[in-house]
């Protein structure tokens, strides 16, 4: 059954691979770059009857987690893909997906937000939902997207999360870079998956129940607080579900991805592809006797806040990388991390960054100059800019 | 009625109970009561955001019988396409029973407007399901706007009758021709003047296979501002004015279901209505806009016969 094998393929393609042998009741998709080919492979599977699914081929973004949703509380598993303005179309309904404890599992492909109209990576798509009640899980590399939507599918349907789960892979950089990934045999997933048990179908016709009832402030405040509830129960069932898929794989994730870390003096806290780059300027300062180290959150929600706050104790400076901006405000990934470390009776010295807007991307020499930055304890009010164009030696251009 | 059983019929339970918190003389709750009165099969019904929505689901009571979901109101035609597609997987697999009937009830609002282009999709994908607008001509649940199903002349908060501006300046869409236009297995249009007629009209479309839509004429005192007790008056002086002409398209065949021996003027259903006062106010009487609207009926209605004759 732990038939393994391994495969040169793409963080969509594996995501679709995922999908195939998950097998979900049903996808509503709609296209749209760069997360177009998860939902043309699947309605390939679709026609080459590989799969049981029902695939709509809906009209829009907006339709098609609508049907998600209405298959979902149907009682099916729900699959889909969307990126950028599909996104945004879709964002009036995730919260009701959230509170309607539809364990949708959503293949979040990172694109920026227009205008301008740009079709490569940043988190401006997934970042304002970071309040619509769903998980969100971002990966840094294609393996991670194929493991992650085996966890995730598990994860939402448990009893005591049953929340969506919003898989988020960088476009581009990840969705189409081919790159050995190890896959499972449909057997194996098939066992770790399992069926969905909805609880309260809207097709149990004998037992009629009642979704999106109209409520007063009597009752609101209560249901949105059954939702809080299930998302702090994240941790406790994702540790267990890590585990039991390690035993499959040999891999397991934290919720914080924590890469020579602990005895760091210096941090860069970052998510997903561009980790890469961070990981191996540390290692060459390591090289160099510099303390580096270097935390991917790879949970957003529920935010890994008290891992976070053990592992940033104590450092000389830790620097937030942000790929997308809060205009205005606190950018998010920062917000999170400050917020996180407030409890701390010492405070660690923080530098914000924004970085790889619009698909721009993150060099090993960016991360060393920001390395450097906390080294030489060179820290501004406000955020600073990685490669603008602008030579602003003030914001950090170079 | 060939195969509907009045008699039989009203003993059957109401898959909408009593005590729901819908307005005296509303069109709505009589509309779904007759509309799902002759389906055999269970039912699971999906509703778009609207008056029958809110009223019905006052959280901690619901007052359907049978499974209910709303999603939001610019998508009841999708959130129903994703219950049928489940529903044909399930059902497959044996976790659902094999024969559910899938109904959506929409106003006009989300139905004319903000839901046209999810209705759009789930015709043209071909789910097998009834849509029902429950047409008011306007958005009821925040007080009586103008949609683009309210007709010409009437008097709406968002097309007010001022001292310039007459009420509203356009005709309202024909919704029935165009979801025709999607070439679906059955279409219908009809309103309260006739039990039979409703309850039959669903009955056939919802034992068709495939999408189905009914357009159902429906009057809200609130903003028709007509008595409560006036609800089926109305509603056949829409008919037998022909302001609202009862046929059905089946196969892309118009029939008409419903051809008054002695049509009334238009008029005479516009002057029952307090949102048409302003035409016949004393001294500032516009005449010229009750002839415009006849004459709007008169060709609306030679249109159809030629689409039945043809």
């Amino acid at each position: 059954m732990l038939n393994k094998r391994k495969e040169m393929t793409s963080g969509n393609l594996a995501f679709a691979e995922a999908m195939r042998q998950v097998n979900p009741d049903v996808v509503a998709a709609y296209p749209i770059t760069p997360s177009t080919e998860i939902p043309v492979k699947f309605a390939e599977f679709v026609a080459n009857g590989m799969v049981d699914s029902e695939y709509v081929a809906v009209e829009s973004e907006h339709s098609a987690i609508t049907a998600c949703v209405g298959a979902s509380v149907s009682g099916a598993r729900v699959m889909t893909a969307s990126s950028a303005n599909g996104v945004a179309l879709m964002h009036e309904i995730f919260p009701i997906a959230a509170s309607f404890r539809a364990p949708i599992i959503f293949g979040l492909v990172n694109r920026s937000l227009g205008a301008p109209v740009n079709i490569h990576c940043d988190h401006s798509d997934s970042m304002p939902e970071r309040d619509s009640g769903w998980i969100q899980i971002y990966c840094e590399d294609a393996q991670e997207v194929y493991d992650s939507v085996l966890l995730a599918v598990r994860l939402a349907e448990h009893e005591d999360v049953l929340t969506p789960v919003f898989v988020c892979q960088d476009g581009f950089i990840t969705s189409h870079c081919y790159e050995p990934v190890e896959l499972l045999s449909d057997e194996a997933v098939k066992k770790f998956v399992g069926e969905r048990k909805a609880k309260y179908p809207l097709l149990d016709v004998d037992n009629p129940v009642s979704y999106g009832s109209f409520t007063m402030s009597e009752y609101y405040f209560e249901i949105k607080r059954t939702q809080i509830e299930g998302m702090n129960n994240v941790p406790r069932v994702y540790k267990d579900l890590t585990k039991e898929l390690a035993e499959y794989t040999g891999r397991e994730y934290p919720a914080l991805d924590a890469y020579r870390a602990e005895d760091a003096e210096y941090l860069i806290v970052i998510m997903s592809s561009a980790t890469g780059v961070v990981k191996d300027v540390v290692d060459e300062m390591r090289e160099r006797g510099i303390k580096a180290g270097c935390l991917r959150v790879r949970f957003f929600r529920p935010f890994p806040a008290e891992e976070l706050k053990k592992l940033a104790k104590g450092k000389k400076g830790v620097a937030v990388l942000d790929r997308s901006a809060s205009i205005g405000g606190t950018a998010p990934l920062a917000a999170e991390v400050k917020s996180a470390l407030y409890g701390l009776s010492k405070r660690v010295p923080l530098q914000e960054y924004l970085f790889g807007l619009g698909g721009r991307d993150l060099y090993p020499r960016d991360a060393e100059k920001v390395f450097s930055g906390l080294m030489e304890n060179d820290y501004s009010d406000t955020a600073r800019y990685i490669g603008l164009l602008e030579k602003d030696e003030e914001n950090g251009g170079n | 009625m060939a195969g509907i059983d009045l008699k039989e019929l009203t003993k059957k339970q109401n898959p909408l109970t009593e005590g729901h918190r819908m307005c005296p003389g509303c069109g709505a709750p009589t509309a779904v009561r007759q509309a799902l009165m002759a389906v055999e099969d269970p039912v699971v019904v999906v509703g778009a955001t609207g008056c029958l929505e809110v009223s019905t689901t006052v959280y901690p009571y619901s007052a359907w019988r049978v499974p209910f979901m709303h999603v939001a109101f610019e998508n009841a035609g999708a959130g129903i396409s994703g219950v049928e597609a489940a529903h044909r997987v399930l059902s497959r697999k044996g976790v659902a029973r094999e024969k559910i009937k899938f109904v959506a009830f929409g106003g006009d609002g989300g139905t004319y407007d903000i839901g046209l282009q999810s209705l759009s999709g789930a015709l043209e994908r071909g789910h097998d399901f009834t849509y029902i607008c429950y047409n008011n001509q306007g958005y009821m649940n925040t007080g009586a706007q103008r949609s683009s199903a309210t007709p010409i002349s009437a008097n709406a908060t968002t097309s007010p009758a001022g001292s310039v501006i007459p009420g509203k300046l356009q005709r309202a869409k024909n919704l029935t021709e165009i979801v025709t236009a999607h070439d679906i297995p059955y279409v219908a249009q009809t309103t309260l003047h006739d039990p039979m007629d409703l309850i039959a009209k669903v009955k056939r479309a919802v034992e068709t296979p495939g999408p189905a839509f009914v357009n159902v004429l429906v009057p809200c005192p609130l903003f028709w501002k007509i008595d409560s007790a006036d609800q089926m008056k109305v509603c056949k002086l829409a008919a037998e004015s022909r302001f609202w002409p009862v046929y059905e398209v089946t196969e892309g065949k118009h029939v008409l279901s419903y051809k008054p021996k002695n049509p009334v003027p238009l008029e005479d259903f516009l002057r029952v209505q307090g949102r048409y006062s302003h035409l016949f106010k004393k001294g500032r009487e516009r005449m010229d806009l009750v002839a415009q609207g006849q004459a709007d009926v008169d060709r609306e209605w030679e249109r159809l016969l030629k689409k039945c004759a043809g």
